[in-house]
């Protein structure tokens, strides 16, 4: 990790509250990500959105990544705004490949519903505590999530 | 089976209604399905995904080139800001900057993107409200604009104009003057709408008070651009977080404290103003020089030097067919949109196709406020909170 991250005020922030919450903390042209362990991710966001001095008042997006065959094999991705200090943080969350489950952000900010919706329609990742997760831009019927590295772009499934 | 409304057992009996796919006031294909109480909306919720021809997927198969023509189609009311957001986020992963005449340029064209897609809501909601002449009047300078996109870019609707390190073409002599003109004729027509709606005692009857939403709900829901605005939150990421030069042009922002249908039109009109403004000086202090960056392992050479440099037709073949190869990483890039924060998070393993690219389209952010804002309303007004959002289903859907 490098030094300046650090001393980065969220992380501290953060470390203050709980040590263990962060895995790991990266910086990639000016952007910075932590890595949140699975369990502590709603908590974590509470702290985020009413410490003074974080105020992650605004959600951006949620999404996910996979990176079949690794393994964990998704990445949720949460992107955060302070409205007040024009500061931005990207969390994440690591999810096995066979139980992509993970706490629904839904309580803390209510206007991820839909953008859990659609990470749950196009990648199958199960946002617990969700109160509506059905799909959203697919039929109901529709089998497979389409954003998954191993369904295929051409072709019949 | 088609989405719906459970009924809750042991509550009487009440009208559910399907509002949509095919409805005039739904600007493409948004289904509501609600739940009424005589004319009072009880619950509700949205069926949406009718449009869906899955762009994130597309965007992993195309080159990073390629995918710009994609981002055109999702908001096709306004394709330059969905170029310059997908441009952006490649552009900060390469870690490249466009020359300064390119993003005056791109500056210049965003704002009249931003002006042309507020007409074509302007005149959908005068429309759904029952003012039919608003419509025919913005529809004919939305023309104006149109006209000036295809001379640059050769299309009106589906530009693809910027790329990856600056514009694709050089724009045709005597453009300027084209754009000029238009910014002479507009500030008199764009006081004939106010003219028509601003003080028009039936407009205000169905706007005035209409789907009100708090500036910590409209947060706490993820609203953004002109509809957060005018719940009276100052965010506007053009002055907050400068992309492509904003930050040497003078504009105000234009908030509104009630958080009605009438202060989004209200901050809606007056953002036009303040484009005008912004066109205005990217016209007059338009710097000299090139178009593209200076980047030859991933920008297009011109024809001319293929023709006579040996090196540039080696870049051309490479560039055209295996596309370039932007470094490790992820970013998040966003713009102020005409809906709001349009988001391209952008994920690369190195290759010259991007391993995910997820785009956090506005309108479909502002899609659960719309829930939120039609509850407990009139029938009637559900139509004016769904124009007052300027939903556009093609971002929605992707």
């Amino acid at each position: 990790m490098p030094e300046s991250l650090d001393n980065h005020p969220v992380l501290v922030r953060l470390r203050e509250f709980d040590p263990e919450a962060v895995e790991e903390a990266r910086e990639f042209r000016s952007e910075v990500t932590l890595y949140i362990r699975k369990g502590r991710l709603r908590s974590i966001c509470e702290i985020l959105r009413d410490a003074p001095g974080l105020n992650f008042k605004y959600l951006s997006d949620v999404t996910a990544v996979d990176l079949y065959p690794n393994e964990p094999r998704f990445e949720v991705v949460y992107h955060l705004l302070a409205l007040d200090t024009f500061r931005r943080l990207r969390l994440k969350v690591r999810l096995p490949g066979d139980a992509p489950r993970v706490d629904s952000v839904v309580p803390v900010w209510p206007g991820a519903n839909a953008f859990e919706r659609e990470t749950f329609d196009l990648l199958g990742i199960r946002f617990e505590g969700h109160p509506n997760l059905s799909r959203i831009l697919l039929p109901e019927e529709w089998e497979g999530h389409p954003l998954r590295k191993d369904y295929p772009t051409t072709g019949y499934r | 089976m088609a989405v719906t409304l459970e009924k809750i057992p042991g509550q009487e009996e009440r009208v559910i209604l399907s509002m949509g796919p095919q409805h005039p006031s739904t600007h493409g294909v948004l289904r509501l399905v609600l739940e009424l109480d005589g004319e009072t909306v009880i619950r509700s919720l949205f069926d949406i995904g009718y449009l869906h021809t899955g762009f994130e997927k597309s965007f992993e198969a195309l080159t990073y080139s390629q995918g710009i023509t994609l981002t055109d189609r999702m908001d096709y009311l306004a394709p330059l800001s969905n170029n310059l957001g997908f441009c952006l986020a490649i552009e900060k992963l390469l870690d490249l900057e466009a020359p300064p005449r390119a993003q005056w340029t791109r500056v210049l064209l965003t704002e009249l993107t931003r002006i042309q897609s507020h007409l074509v809501w302007l005149g959908s909601h005068a429309l759904e409200l029952g003012a039919m002449s608003v419509f025919l009047y913005c529809f004919r300078e939305r023309e104006d604009i149109l006209r000036i996109f295809e001379l640059v870019s050769g299309q009106r609707m589906m530009t693809s104009y910027f790329r990856v390190g600056g514009l694709a073409l050089e724009p045709p002599l005597g453009w300027l003057r084209r754009v000029e003109k238009f910014v002479q004729m507009f500030p008199a027509r764009l006081q004939e709408y106010e003219d028509l709606l601003t003080k028009n005692p039936i407009w205000l009857k169905r706007t005035v008070g209409i789907g009100t939403i708090s500036a910590e709900d409209a947060v706490a829901l993820s609203l953004s651009g002109p509809s957060l605005r005018a719940s009276g939150v100052n965010w506007d990421i053009r002055k907050a977080e400068p992309y492509s030069s904003y930050e040497k042009f003078q504009f105000n922002v234009p908030t509104r404290p009630e958080g009605d249908v009438y202060a989004r039109y209200l901050v809606r009109m007056d953002e036009m103003r303040e484009s005008l403004k912004i066109v205005r000086q990217a016209m007059e202090g338009m710097p000299e020089g090139p178009i593209k960056a200076n980047a030859p392992h991933v920008v297009l050479p011109d024809r001319e030097s293929m023709k006579t440099s040996i090196e540039a037709l080696i870049y051309h073949f490479k560039l055209v067919t295996e596309g370039f190869h932007p470094p490790v990483g992820e970013v998040y890039q966003t713009i102020e949109s005409p809906r709001g924060e349009i988001g391209f998070y952008i994920v690369s393993d190195g290759s010259p196709k991007p391993y995910r690219c997820h785009v956090r389209a506005p309108s479909f952010g502002n899609l659960t406020t719309l829930l939120k804002i039609i509850e407990g309303r009139l029938l009637a007004d559900v139509v004016a909170c769904i124009a007052s959002l300027d939903t556009v289903l093609g971002e929605i859907d992707r």
